[in-house]
């Protein structure tokens, strides 16, 4: 009998915590596939270090954004999710903001307005409506991780390639010897488009490669 | 009930849980706010009180030590045991044989986009303005943000004049903005161009901090002194 059970191509199949995961780290990148959020993405992404303390600060204001946000999902009327949604993230954001001034003033100051801007990244509202005001707090969490350590991993490609490029330098540690003439261009903004416009055209080659 | 009643009932349901929802979440968010900032405050203003400590190095090129002296209600200066940011202070800076050289400055205006606090250095002997160093500024990455990096900007402050007047009563001529590529005396700061408003807010805090402050020190230069109690 069990040889003539159909399933009906109707029904989807519910993607599984892992499956969340991955989609937004790699399949639904909000960088390299989503395009999402490149104002900070061209802007801060001129040293690693920098790179990466925004892509954490991002990814810290999604994971707890969604968390609270997927709590609230029932308590919270639909006049008002917007409006909702935006006050939380601006809360975690100013959190975000003490604590790297908590840190390290100098990061605070390289980072910059860019911090504040958090607010307004579409990432963070996009999965907040789109993905955790539907789902259970243990997905949005799975979401946010991969959407966050797709943002990271994105963010620090970018900076590696400049700082490396335009400082001859990783992470401050001297990569070449004194006669490598630094390519300046890289760390100012027209290289953030280079690197990425690079990125870019790499993932895309390895996606169809894929295909 | 009719239709119009129905509606209505409906709408101030919907109202009440509309308010619940914003006050409530608005509270819990103000009280994570509230916690984290009385749990970061120590460890920030610590932090900044060093980066302010480095700053007076760069606003005061070959100094070796600094101390704090803070301004009496009638305009003297005493030396202080510490930073006390309810007091207008300023930072003497001396070279390696106690030498004074200078002062070190606090002011801040009005910007584009919030309050930019600025430190600069200032030589009595040679009555100049020897250098500017943004503390805090919040303008406008890429565009106002450049009073903080701008190669072209920041060469205003290595001899900017604040020269008194024959009696030493009051500055000749006071600091103020032109715009890029306008200046042509030595009192002037020579803006940028797209970051027009945060350039001249710089050069009017100058204008306005060195009006009142530049006098004051100079009359009592000698009174900077690295070993004075």
């Amino acid at each position: 009998m069990s040889a003539g059970i159909t399933k009906n191509p109707q029904i989807k199949a519910v993607p599984s915590s892992t499956d969340e995961f991955i989609k937004g780290l790699w399949r639904d990148n909000p960088v390299f596939v989503q395009v999402l959020g490149m104002c900070p993405v061209l802007a801060v992404s001129n040293t690693a270090q920098n790179a990466l303390a925004m892509g954490l600060a991002t990814a810290f204001v999604l994971l707890m954004s969604n968390i609270l946000v997927a709590s609230l999902r029932n308590f919270i009327p639909k006049q008002v999710r917007i409006a909702s949604y935006i006050l939380i993230i601006a809360t975690f954001v100013t959190i975000v903001d003490y604590a790297i001034q908590a840190i390290s003033v100098d990061l605070h100051k390289n980072l910059g307005a860019f911090i504040s801007l958090i607010v307004v990244n579409c990432l963070i509202l996009s999965r907040a409506e789109a993905f955790a005001s539907k789902n259970t707090i243990g997905k949005s969490i799975m979401d946010a991780l991969g959407m966050g350590v797709g943002f990271v991993f994105a963010l620090f490609c970018l900076g590696a390639v400049r700082e490396i490029l335009g400082n001859g330098t990783f992470f401050d540690i001297s990569l070449f010897p004194d006669s490598f003439q630094e390519w300046i261009i890289m760390i100012l903004p027209a290289g953030g488009f280079f690197t990425l416009a690079l990125w870019l055209v790499l993932f895309n080659i390895y996606k169809i490669k894929q295909a | 009930m009719n239709q119009y009643e129905n509606i209505k009932k409906g709408t101030t349901g919907s109202s009440k849980k509309m308010l619940i929802a914003m006050v409530g979440i608005g509270v819990f968010c103000a009280l994570l706010i509230v916690l984290t900032y009385e749990g970061t405050k120590e460890r920030i203003g610590t932090l900044k009180d060093e980066a302010l400590e480095k700053a007076v190095f760069n606003v005061l090129p070959g100094i070796t030590k600094t101390r704090i002296y803070e301004m009496t209600s009638e305009g003297t200066f005493i030396p202080s045991d510490g930073l006390d940011r309810s007091k207008t202070v300023v930072y003497a800076g001396f070279d390696h044989s106690d030498t004074f050289k200078g002062v070190a400055i606090e002011a801040s205006g009005q910007g584009y986009a919030d309050v930019i606090r600025i430190l600069y250095g200032y030589d009595p002997f040679s009555q100049t303005v020897v250098g500017f160093y943004v503390l805090e500024s919040k303008e406008t990455p890429g565009l106002g943000d450049r009073i903080g990096k701008d190669a072209n900007f920041q060469s205003n402050f290595k001899a900017l004049s604040v020269k008194l007047t024959p009696d030493l009563t009051q500055i000749e001529n006071k600091v103020i903005p032109v715009k890029e590529g306008g200046k042509s005396q030595p009192w002037e700061v020579e803006g940028i161009t797209g970051a027009t408003i945060s350039s001249r807010t710089v050069g009017n805090i100058l204008g306005e901090s060195t009006a009142i402050m530049v006098p004051l020190i100079y009359h009592q230069r000698d009174s900077f002194n690295v070993n004075s109690d």
